[in-house]
């Protein structure tokens, strides 16, 4: 079938918020690894900040990542009717 | 649409209602033991109860959800909702080495151990963000199935299912071993028994219903193994840090743990100890570089001590002492030079603690960046491995629809979460515990845990008075690194049977896996290379009866190699990461996201990605014995940061070189990226 200029606006924005989300990952996991001992000057909660990144704080922002694409991927599909229907 | 959306919440809220009563009954079960427990019950019996009571279980569970339905046995029926998913998930996921391993990692290795923390939760980004919702929208079994359809043809399916094989196989191994473990430890049986009590009961489950069975067995693991992991850290959390979540709080913990580590670094009875490992390594080391005459010279000694002692008559018990150094003493030089190179190994005993929090230390800069990239090396390979184990992706076929499957990505990882960010504190709280009460007190009145431990388990703490002072010195200790899980419940002072639920735990963790990983072998086995490549007319009976009968092989087959006690399990581990990020991560994601990439760049691109990735690990790893030099003084478990961008830059030139893929495969692309195409026209899913 041939695809409609709104599809693959569909298609773009999911790309974009791919790219974004991605970036986010890659900041919080590789740049932060590697400026660790750096990091480690700082203190937040008691904790060493490079410590406390690669114990907890990246692992929230992780989750937070994956709980975000999911809500905005759901918006995205409604606005542009690619949606599965009322399917809970 | 509206019935069957109907349906699904009646589904959603009996399953929450079911599980609510299981959760509670649970507790009660603890409860009544515990009780037990005080009236007298012996310890054997609480391990017995445990072991039963959740094998048992996990059977009935399977007797339930018994089925020969195809799409029930291959998929659950695609209705497992995000939530139950996620936790199902958990517990495929989390592993013995996850539940035991990991936070003694942590205790061991400090800053430098969080990489394995990171690699395992971060992988789920890509998961959510290039895998999931497309492989739900494909809507097919396995893994290979999504290979062999976008790519098209045998070969590429072929590569597909001894990949799948290879690394679920490695995998499992590791699994079953942890299950023989912690069943022995716990009830006194032995290593043999346990694997196979064990494994009747991943057998009895996933054989007779498949992914539904293994699917609402995982949610019921989960449960089991996330209540006995918090229980002990809670308790040691108020006793060191006063509030029952330790984990926003161990921070000071922490600091507390650096000043008794620079404490320790100075104290002269600590350096004592650890000058006399100095000597000894290096007396070793002096002995290896000239054998023979060592060898000659030792014994002169030993002899002529021992005939002075007899001719200054000594007391009669400096004698017996000098002979029995004379009976010790090593009877040829090749014996000899193997206790010589034990104790030069001492050396590592020498140095003062590792600060904790300290991320890459190393002698000089050029140390400390090796340490550095090799942390980056673990956390790329774990992440992207994660985000081409096929036994999780396959977890993404499962859910009712596109959406569900993202959000099922979300609870996934935040159930992982829960477990992940509780180790690191643990391994805190638990150092934190030994440095005030174990070291400094006197060997004869250890700690009840640290006595009881020592005698029962020297591999897992081992405690000499090497300097003769009665008492306990850091340097004096070893410690394996799963006594951490195993001994917490003691080291927090609660009783016997909150250390049965740990075993129940870790067993359920090792049991989850367990299902999961045999479950992907035995349908890349009877799906993939049976229905799809020998037989596509088989009838769905028969692909389901020959799909349980390769599941018992399987089982059968990983129990005999577990029974061998393969080496160095956490390189296996690691090794089938490297593997699956270098075979599937290149074709999975490149498939959706790139409509140009075509069957020879996969076919190419995948080979190209494996055999580097083995390349680098056969050459490098010291096991096969040829030690290469190492690139960039990368270790060879993270073989896969070679493999996974050689194997995307194969792909991309590739493809270019050779024709575009049909207009069929390009629909397909366009068919996944898409939860609901008005008018499409490839055929949605199989049943």
């Amino acid at each position: 079938m041939q695809l409609t200029e709104k599809h693959n606006e569909y298609w773009r924005k999911n790309l974009v918020y791919t790219g974004i989300l991605l970036l986010v990952w890659f900041i919080v996991t590789f740049v932060e690894a590697w400026f660790a001992r750096e990091l480690n000057g700082f203190t937040f909660l008691g904790f060493p900040l490079g410590f406390y990144m690669s114990a907890q704080g990246s692992l929230a922002i992780y989750v937070a990542i994956i709980g975000i694409y999911a809500l905005l991927m759901r918006k995205l599909d409604l606005e542009y009717n690619v949606d599965e229907g009322d399917l809970e | 649409m509206s019935t069957q959306a109907f349906s699904h919440v009646t589904f959603k809220s009996q399953l929450k209602k079911y599980y609510s009563f299981y959760t509670g009954g649970f507790i009660a079960f603890v409860i009544l033991l515990a009780i037990a427990e005080q009236l007298g019950m012996s310890r054997q019996w609480i391990g017995y109860w445990f072991l039963f009571a959740t094998i048992g279980l996990y059977a009935g569970i399977g007797i339930m959800s018994r089925t020969a339905e195809v799409a029930e046995y291959y998929v659950a029926g695609r209705r497992v909702p995000a939530f139950f998913n996620g936790m199902a998930t958990g517990a495929d996921w989390m592993s013995a080495a996850s539940f035991i391993g990991m936070a003694g990692t942590l205790f061991l290795s400090g800053y430098d151990g969080l990489a394995w923390v990171m690699g395992w939760t971060g992988g789920y980004c890509l998961v959510a963000l290039f895998l999931a919702p497309y492989l739900r929208k494909f809507g097919q079994f396995t893994i290979p199935d999504f290979l062999a359809e976008r790519y098209g043809g045998n070969i590429v399916r072929t590569i597909g299912i001894i990949s799948a094989i290879t690394c679920s196989f490695v995998y499992v191994v590791a699994q079953i071993y942890g299950v023989g473990l912690i069943t022995s430890r716990f009830t006194g049986l032995e290593f043999g028994v346990g694997v196979f009590v064990g494994l009747s009961g991943i057998l009895v489950c996933s054989m007779l219903g498949g992914m539904k069975a293994v699917t609402w067995t995982q949610v019921a693991q989960y449960i089991i193994l996330i209540i006995a992991y918090m229980t002990p850290v809670v308790w040691l959390g108020i006793k060191h840090t006063g509030i029952p979540v330790p984990q926003f709080a161990y921070g000071y913990t922490l600091q507390k743990v650096g000043e008794l580590e620079k404490k320790i670094t100075a104290d002269p009875k600590e350096q004592e100890v650890r000058k006399i490992f100095a000597d000894r390594a290096a007396a070793g080391k002096a002995a290896l570089a000239a054998p023979d005459k060592a060898y000659g010279e030792g014994k002169a000694k030993v002899e002529e001590a021992l005939a002075s002692a007899k001719s200054a008559n000594a007391p009669a018990d400096q004698i017996a002492a000098a002979e029995k150094a004379v009976a010790a003493y090593p009877k040829d030089v090749t014996a000899a030079k193997a206790t010589w190179t034990r104790e030069s190994g001492l050396a590592a005993r020498a140095a003062p603690p590792r600060p904790h929090a300290e991320a890459f230390p190393g002698k000089d800069e050029a140390a400390q960046n090796t340490a550095r990239l090799n942390f980056i090396g673990i956390v790329f390979c774990m992440m992207f491995g994660t985000a081409a184990l096929p036994h999780i992706l396959m977890r993404y076929y499962t859910t009712p629809s596109v959406q569900q499957a993202r959000v099922s990505v979300f609870w996934s990882l935040f159930f992982i979460f829960l477990l992940y960010f509780t180790a690191p504190c643990l391994a805190v709280l638990a150092k934190y515990d030994m440095f005030t009460n174990l070291v400094g007190s006197q060997f004869s009145a250890l700690p009840a845990w640290a006595a009881a431990w020592a005698k029962v388990d020297p591999g897992l703490l081992n405690i000499t008075d090497i300097n003769k002072d009665g008492i306990v010195q850091w340097a004096e200790v070893v410690i394996g690194g799963d006594l951490i899980v195993l001994a917490t419940p003691e080291i927090a002072g609660l009783p016997y049977v909150v250390s049965g639920l740990v075993a129940a735990g870790g067993l359920a963790a090792a049991l989850s896996t367990a299902d999961g990983l045999l479950l992907t072998i035995a349908n890349a086995l009877s799906h993939d290379l049976y229905y799809k490549m020998i037989d596509p007319h088989a009838s769905t009976t028969r692909r389901v009866t020959i799909s349980k009968a390769l599941l018992v092989v399987v089982a059968i087959v990983a129990a005999y190699v577990t029974s061998l006690k393969p080496g160095d399990i956490l390189f296996l581990v690691g090794a089938a990461f490297s593997l699956a990020a270098s075979a599937f991560f290149p074709p999975l994601v490149m498939g959706v996201f790139w409509k140009r990439a075509n069957k020879w760049g996969a076919i190419i691109g995948m080979v190209v990605g494996l055999a580097i990735c083995v390349y680098y690990m056969v050459t490098r790893y010291p096991f096969f014995g040829v030690n290469m030099p190492l690139w960039y003084g990368l270790s060879p478990v993270s073989a896969g940061m070679f493999g996974l961008p050689a194997g995307v830059l194969t792909i991309f030139v590739v493809s270019l070189l050779t024709a575009p893929p049909s207009k069929e495969v390009q629909e397909l692309v366009e068919h996944v990226r898409y939860p609901n195409l008005a008018g499409d026209t490839v055929a949605s899913e199989a049943t």
